[in-house]
């Protein structure tokens, strides 16, 4: 890998390490259903602006990480992630020129997709689940999507 | 609007995505089976476990860095106060170590007498809690002692007041552990009253326990206080689980309805106490049986730990 191109890698996996943390990090819990899924919103954000080092196979190894990290079954995350992902990078060039409210409908979608596919494994393997838990951070994830696309969007400066 | 730099030639084509796809959904769905069915990933989850200890690390530091802070800028009329209040909570302990050791005497006397095996006294070492899992479905967390500490699958967890949980995963460093309130978990408990056992399961709530196996008839009341009776294999026999918080007879049902509230408060423990139970030495093979019931009583789906649970209540 060349001196640019890891400077180029280096933001992203530094957004991608507070996302992480922003997953473990201990809240209250009355607000604990409400967390967004930090890690999807922002590899999300990297596969739409550059699909081509960040897709699906990043994703995945992301995705065991944070199973890892939250001790749920493995290859759950990475599984949602690199689906999400993959829809994601098809669609790169489409939500790059979606307005704004039409993007916050696009990642709507995908981060129900993402819930979906994680509650699905959880049926599977007989893990228990509430309806909040599957709608609660996807709407908090879409309302909060504006504020990390915009952090992200100063990230990406530095990435040029 | 800021330009999007497009990455190559023809932005539109990404090589060989469906292929990828296809791969990483296949190994998932793969490490997803193994990890359920049998029990092969603990390299793979340790390996990736040390490059998440430091994040941990990391998250944990503000709250420790408070947890300091608060200490150190205490002042001192505080400090007098919490000083008086630990100097009388140690004197009226110390009155009750010195019944506790007449007990203990009086018990071994007994024992003696009947001819038992002497009741050995457990280990203890206190872990801290350094992370509380994300995850709303299960009640996990991590505590900072590893498997260089001599930490092992399926051990159990106290606090002061009771039962916390038992661990579920080593790692070098840290371990997942798993809490008594969460839905997959079953613990065998007796009634301290009447040695009446039966099966106290997690519920998903931080203050609540499931009694499922108690028929109407079963002698327990409100109030009663259940401690693990030992009979799994993962808990010493012994610890205050649960106080029982409401029993409700349905005459047409063919169980009572009894639920209990956990002696510790599940939702608000820092630090807690890990214990390695004594094993009577002349048992040997007996000890090799403990090591392999961890992986049978620990967090198995609710239906396996009927299956491994002792018979309910009253046979």
């Amino acid at each position: 890998m060349s001196d640019a191109a890891y400077a180029q890698r280096l933001p992203v996996i530094a957004t991608i390490i507070v996302a992480l943390m922003l997953t473990i990090i201990p809240l209250p819990d009355w607000l604990e259903p409400f967390r967004p899924d930090w890690v999807a919103l922002t590899l999300i954000y990297w596969a739409m602006i550059l699909p081509r080092t960040w897709s699906v196979g990043s994703a995945w190894i992301v995705g065991l990480i944070l199973d890892v990290a939250q001790g749920t079954l493995l290859g759950q995350h990475g599984l949602a992630l690199c689906v999400v992902i993959f829809v994601t990078v098809r669609m790169h060039l489409l939500m790059r020129v979606f307005p704004a409210g039409q993007l916050m409908a696009s990642v709507f979608s995908l981060l129900a997709l993402y819930q979906f596919i994680v509650f699905w494994v959880n049926g599977v393997a007989g893990v228990p689940v509430e309806a909040i838990q599957y709608w609660a951070p996807v709407i908090s994830g879409t309302l909060i999507w504006p504020v990390v696309k915009s952090i992200l969007d100063g990230a990406r400066m530095r990435v040029k | 609007m800021v330009t999007y730099r497009s990455d190559n030639s023809n932005p539109a084509r990404i090589p060989a995505l469906g292929i990828r796809v296809l791969i990483c959904t296949a190994l998932s769905v793969l490490l997803m089976f193994m990890d359920h069915r049998q029990d092969h990933l603990g390299t793979i989850r340790k390996g990736v476990g040390v490059a998440v200890y430091p994040l941990q690390v990391i998250v944990d530091a503000p709250f420790r860095l408070w947890e300091w802070l608060t200490e150190s800028t205490a002042d001192r009329s505080e400090l007098q106060r919490e000083l008086a209040r630990l100097r009388a909570e140690r004197v009226l302990t110390r009155a009750e170590l010195q019944q506790l050791t007449a007990l203990r005497a009086e018990n071994d006397r007994l024992r003696d007498l009947l001819d038992a095996r002497p009741r050995l006294r457990d280990e203890i070492r206190v872990a801290e809690i350094m992370a509380v899992d994300a995850n709303p479905y299960r009640h996990n967390f991590v505590i900072d002692l590893g498997e260089a500490d001599g930490v092992f699958n399926g051990q159990a967890i106290i606090d002061a007041d009771g039962v916390i949980g038992q661990v579920l995963e080593v790692g070098v460093k840290t371990s997942q552990a798993i809490l008594i309130s969460d839905p997959s978990h079953a613990l065998p408990v007796e009634v301290s009253r009447n040695g009446l056992r039966t099966i106290a399961n997690g519920t998903g709530e931080f203050d609540q326990l499931d009694l499922p196996f108690l028929p109407n008839n079963a002698d327990i009341v409100e109030g009663d206080v259940l401690v693990t009776s030992g009979l799994g294999g993962a808990f010493p026999a012994g610890y205050p689980v649960a106080v029982v918080a409401s029993v409700n007879r349905i005459p047409q049902a063919s169980f009572a309805d009894v639920s209990a509230k956990p002696s510790s408060e599940l939702d608000q423990v820092r630090e807690v106490l890990l214990i390695w139970s004594a094993v009577p030495e002349e048992d040997a093979p007996a000890t090799a049986a403990d090591e392999d019931s961890p992986s049978e009583i620990a967090p198995a789906e609710t239906t396996d730990a009927e299956e491994t649970a002792p018979e309910p209540a009253d046979e």
